[in-house]
Parts: C-alpha cells; sequence; structure tokens
C-alpha cells in the first residue's frame, strides 16, 4: 500500500508540477531576467537596471502606470457600488424563480466574448450611434455629439465588463446571512444604515474583497476596452507593454513593464488581503 | 431592508427602478448589436435601412454574410480546435490536482495549493509575454546549442494553447475539487472491500460521481479559450483565433457583418450554458 501510494502520489504531482515550472514560475523568472538586461551591441547583453531607470525617469511611462493604477481602483469602487444593492436585491429580496432568473440574467452577457460587449459600446457611443441619434431626434442637441474616445466611455466599458465578477461572489456572501438576525437588527432598534455597516458588510466582507481583487486585476491588466473605448488621453500600462513588445520590439523594457505590473497587482492583492484579514485560499478557493 | 420587515412605498419602488435600470444597462449593449446584425446598411449605426438577413446570407460585394466569408470561418474554426485542446488538458490535469489535493498529505501541500492559485491573480498580458519570452528563449537554445529550429515554440497556435492552459487549469481544478470533496469516500471502500482494484475503484465510482463537475469544467474553458483576448493577443502567430480576427477587422471600422458574427456567438454560447444546465439538472 506504501509503495503505492506513494507512486500515486508521484503520477498525480508530474502534472501539476509540470504546469506550474514550465508556464508559470520559469517563464516569470525568465522574464525578470529579461528585464534586467541592457542591449549594448548587436546580440549583446550586460546586466544593468536601464530598463527600470527608463520606466522611473521617462514622466509618459511612469505617469500612465499611475494613472492606469488609480483608475482601475475607481473602476473597483464603482463596481462594488453599483453591484452591492442589485446583489442585495438578489439574494436577499428577490424570492424563488424570480430570484434565480434574475441571477442568470446577471451571467448571461458574460457568455459572450469581451470583444463583443465592447462592440456594443461603440455602436451606443459613437458619433453617428443610438445614442447621439437618440438626442438629436429629441432635440437637445443639435449635431452628432461623440461620446466615445474619452475616459467616461472607457470607465462605462471597465464597469460593465467587470460586473459579473462582483455580483456572483457578493450574492453567494449575501444569501448566506440569515435573515433573522437582519430582524433582530431591527428589533434592538438598529436603523436601516445602521444595520448595514454593523451586520449587512461584515458578513458580506470575504465577497467583497474576493469580488474588487478580481475585478481590479481585470482592470488593470485590461487592454481591448481602453483601446477601444479610451481616447488618445487614456493610454493604459497594457498598450505600453503591448506596443514594446509587438510594435517597437524591445522587449528588454516590455519585460521590465510586465513585471511593474505584477509588482503592482501583486501588492495591491496582498494589501488588500492583509488589510482585510483574508487570505488567498480562503477567497478564490 | 428584507421583505419581513416594512418599508415606505416610495424607498421600495426607488429600489426596483434601480435594480431594473441595472438590467437595461447589462442588455443595451447586448441587444443593439444584435438589432443591427439585420440593418440593410454599410456600417452598424443609425439610420435603420430596412431588415435584411445579407449579413449572414449575402454572397455578393459589398453585403458578404458570415457563412460566406472565409477568414472569418476559418478563424472560428481555428478558436474551436484551441478551444477543444485547451479544455481537453486543462480538465485532465485539473482533475488530477483535485484527487492530490484531495487525497494526499505531503510537504509542500500548502505552498503548492497557493502556487495553483496563482494563475487567477496574473494580468492575462503579463502571463503572454512572459511565456512568449521563454519560449523565445528555449527556441533560441534549441537552435543555438542543438541546431533543432522548433516550430511550436515560436509565436502560434501551440503557444497559444499553452499559454491559455496556464491559468485555465486552475478554474478547471477550483470546479472539479468543490465537486470532489463532497464525495463520501465510503463508497469507494465499499468498492475496495468488494474485490476492486484502486484504479478499477476510481474509475467505476469516483469519476462517474465527478462526471458533471468534469463536464462544467469542460464547457467553461472551452468558452474562456473561446473568448480570451489578453493572453491570446501576446501568443498569435498567423493562425488568428476569432477574438483577434474580430478586433482586427474592429480597428479597421466595422461593417454589420460583425455584428453578425456576434449574434452568432451569443446563441451558442447560450445554447452551450442551457445544456450545461440541463445536464446537472439531470444529475
Amino acid at each position: 500500500m506504501g509503495a503505492q501510494s506513494r507512486l500515486g502520489l508521484i503520477l498525480l504531482l508530474t502534472p501539476l508540477v509540470l504546469w506550474l515550472s514550465l508556464l508559470i514560475i520559469i517563464p516569470h523568472i525568465d522574464m525578470l531576467l529579461v528585464s534586467l538586461r541592457e542591449r549594448v551591441g548587436v546580440g549583446e547583453y550586460q546586466t544593468s537596471l536601464a530598463n527600470y531607470l527608463a520606466f522611473l525617469t521617462e514622466p509618459l511611462y511612469l505617469w500612465t502606470f499611475l494613472r492606469t493604477a488609480l483608475m482601475s481602483v475607481l473602476a473597483t469602487a464603482l463596481t462594488l457600488l453599483i453591484a452591492f444593492p442589485v446583489s442585495y436585491y438578489i439574494a436577499k429580496i428577490a424570492k424563488g424563480r424570480m430570484q434565480s432568473a434574475l441571477f442568470l440574467l446577471c451571467l448571461v452577457p458574460f457568455w459572450v466574448s469581451e470583444l463583443v460587449r465592447t462592440f456594443g459600446w461603440m455602436i451606443l457611443l459613437r458619433e453617428t450611434g443610438v445614442f447621439s441619434s437618440l438626442l438629436q431626434w429629441m432635440g437637445l442637441v443639435d449635431g452628432p455629439v461623440e461620446m466615445l474616445y474619452n475616459d467616461v466611455a472607457m470607465m462605462v466599458g471597465l464597469v460593465y465588463t467587470s460586473m459579473l465578477f462582483m455580483v456572483v461572489p457578493l450574492v453567494t456572501t449575501l444569501e448566506s446571512l440569515d435573515d433573522s438576525i437582519i430582524e433582530a437588527g431591527y428589533d434592538l432598534g438598529g436603523s436601516g444604515p445602521s444595520i448595514l455597516r454593523e451586520i449587512v458588510i461584515p458578513h458580506a466582507m470575504p465577497g467583497i474583497v474576493s469580488g474588487c481583487i478580481v475585478v481590479f486585476m481585470l482592470s488593470l491588466g485590461n487592454y481591448l476596452t481602453p483601446t477601444m473605448l479610451g481616447g488618445k488621453e487614456s493610454l493604459w500600462f497594457t498598450e505600453l507593454i503591448y506596443s514594446q513588445f509587438i510594435v517597437r520590439f524591445n522587449w528588454e523594457l516590455g519585460a521590465a513593464f510586465g513585471f511593474m505590473l505584477l509588482l503592482l497587482s501583486s501588492f495591491i492583492v496582498w494589501a488588500v488581503l492583509r488589510l482585510t484579514g483574508q487570505t488567498l485560499e480562503k477567497t478564490m478557493g | 431592508m428584507i421583505p419581513s420587515i416594512q418599508q415606505p412605498r416610495a424607498v421600495r419602488l426607488a429600489y426596483s427602478a434601480y435594480v431594473a435600470l441595472f438590467f437595461v444597462y447589462l442588455a443595451l449593449p447586448l441587444a443593439v448589436v444584435s438589432v443591427f446584425a439585420f440593418n440593410d446598411s454599410q456600417f452598424p449605426s443609425l439610420p435603420w435601412e430596412g431588415f435584411t438577413w445579407n449579413w449572414f446570407f449575402g454572397e455578393e460585394r459589398p453585403m458578404i454574410g458570415v457563412f460566406h466569408e472565409r477568414p472569418i470561418l476559418r478563424s472560428i474554426g481555428t478558436s474551436a480546435f484551441v478551444g477543444l485542446c485547451v479544455s481537453l488538458l486543462s480538465v485532465a490535469v485539473g482533475t488530477c490536482n483535485a484527487f492530490l489535493f484531495n487525497r494526499h498529505q505531503f510537504r509542500l501541500r500548502g505552498l503548492l495549493y497557493i502556487l495553483m492559485l496563482l494563475p487567477l491573480v496574473i494580468p492575462g498580458i503579463v502571463l503572454g509575454i512572459s511565456i512568449l519570452v521563454f519560449s523565445s528563449t528555449a527556441a533560441n537554445g534549441f537552435e543555438d546549442g542543438l541546431g533543432w529550429d522548433i516550430e511550436a515554440l515560436r509565436p502560434g497556435l501551440m503557444l497559444v494553447i499553452l499559454g491559455q492552459f496556464s491559468f485555465i487549469t486552475t478554474i478547471a481544478t477550483l470546479v472539479i475539487a468543490a465537486r470532489l470533496r463532497k464525495f463520501d469516500e465510503s463508497l469507494e471502500e465499499a468498492a475496495l472491500n468488494l474485490g476492486a482494484g484502486h484504479l478499477t475503484a476510481v474509475r467505476t465510482v469516483t469519476l462517474p460521481f465527478l462526471a458533471p463537475a468534469m463536464i462544467g469544467a469542460f464547457v467553461v474553458a472551452f468558452l474562456m479559450s473561446f473568448e480570451n483576448f489578453n493572453t491570446t493577443l501576446m501568443l498569435v502567430g498567423s493562425d488568428a483565433p476569432l477574438t483577434i480576427t474580430m478586433f482586427d477587422r474592429l480597428k479597421e471600422g466595422s461593417t454589420p457583418v460583425l455584428n453578425a458574427v456576434s449574434l452568432l456567438l451569443m446563441i451558442g454560447s447560450s445554447l452551450l450554458a442551457l445544456v450545461m444546465i440541463a445536464f446537472q439538472k439531470k444529475n
């Protein structure tokens, strides 16, 4: 039995170890190494921090990095604010058939590709789009209005794209909150806001944390929405990575950018988990 | 604020109105994409020029429908192929992982579990470039050291499949492990008592129990692969999957063909979702 179980363990470990080492760990180490070298001649490299210095000294790079981080935080906060009342409604107020129907309706848009969703917003917002035509028809404006290619349009798209990843964990945690605890809160003289603050939000915290982490990650790493909906001013950090890799073919700088993005996202995930006393196993697994 | 506690009528109405508005927000982009697939015009925008099926079945310029548009049909095929490979691989590895973490205690188990979750918190584009960088290092190494030119390590379908597999496996593992946790191990012991070998017991008792989760993980993996954009963008070669083809078209300016493709995608994935739900109800 001992030898057999040991063999089983090794057989089961092999795919896991191959997957994690060949596709996750070694590629990231390699990316770090590439980001730490500087091209000094044709095919000649030396180890240096030049790429990271370039990142820190070129205002466009640093500015884009900070802007992407702040906008992602904003997108996460907006998603939470919009999703919370809806999730509460689905989990606590809607009953039976209605409840499952509403929940399913929340999932539907996410069975289709992000590209299709972005395309939908382009049709709605652009100069010849549905909203512009509607406003003209109603006589509110004289000529076509361009609503695409700015930060607001991008934010609408980002929030839309990540909504599901907030609604699902919120509904799941809120559903497990017993109604009688809320009733007890009212019996003890609590008001709506105080019950929300003292009972509902603390109970929903694991859901809030996991939703926020996923939404933040998705916004930070998004390429499609900022490219298609954002304007010239709303440059996203992923667009810089893409242009270094594919357009300029400067892999060293691109790898450094990739590493900065990875550091930022890991730091935020770690900080949020730390601040709220959650662990990665609990929120994701 | 729960049904058993009375609230003023105005508050309840405002709340319901907010929820209704939210669902309009969710539905609006998909609705316009679908509607403009039938507009008899060169552009997916107003004014409405009349109803047409041409963007699906049209055979002549300027209105070539989806079903006669070679590049799009080919990229749908590519996406389906990539999706199948990714789903098969990730369900297989996911099942192994589920058994490993559920049944075995070993050193570094906690560390490996956290590593297993990591791909979920790595931005897709970073996963893409790290695999791109490593595979090209490996390819150059093979070429310089051994004189082998390994085409599979250059950007192309193989890398796309590996890149998507690298994070979809985590999801497959979580889905399958959740079901395995509910399994009553005494059933397997009963099979052993009745004289079955270990593998026979797992094959005839445990795997059938896991089947719904494995099929669920397969469908989810397929859909995630089909619509993946970020990782694919960095690893794609000359055979582009559908999302990349559509992205290139969209950058050039769109015609309602894209609306037609999108509508077909929506129908396809809803059907897949319905099949999955029906299947899981049956079990």
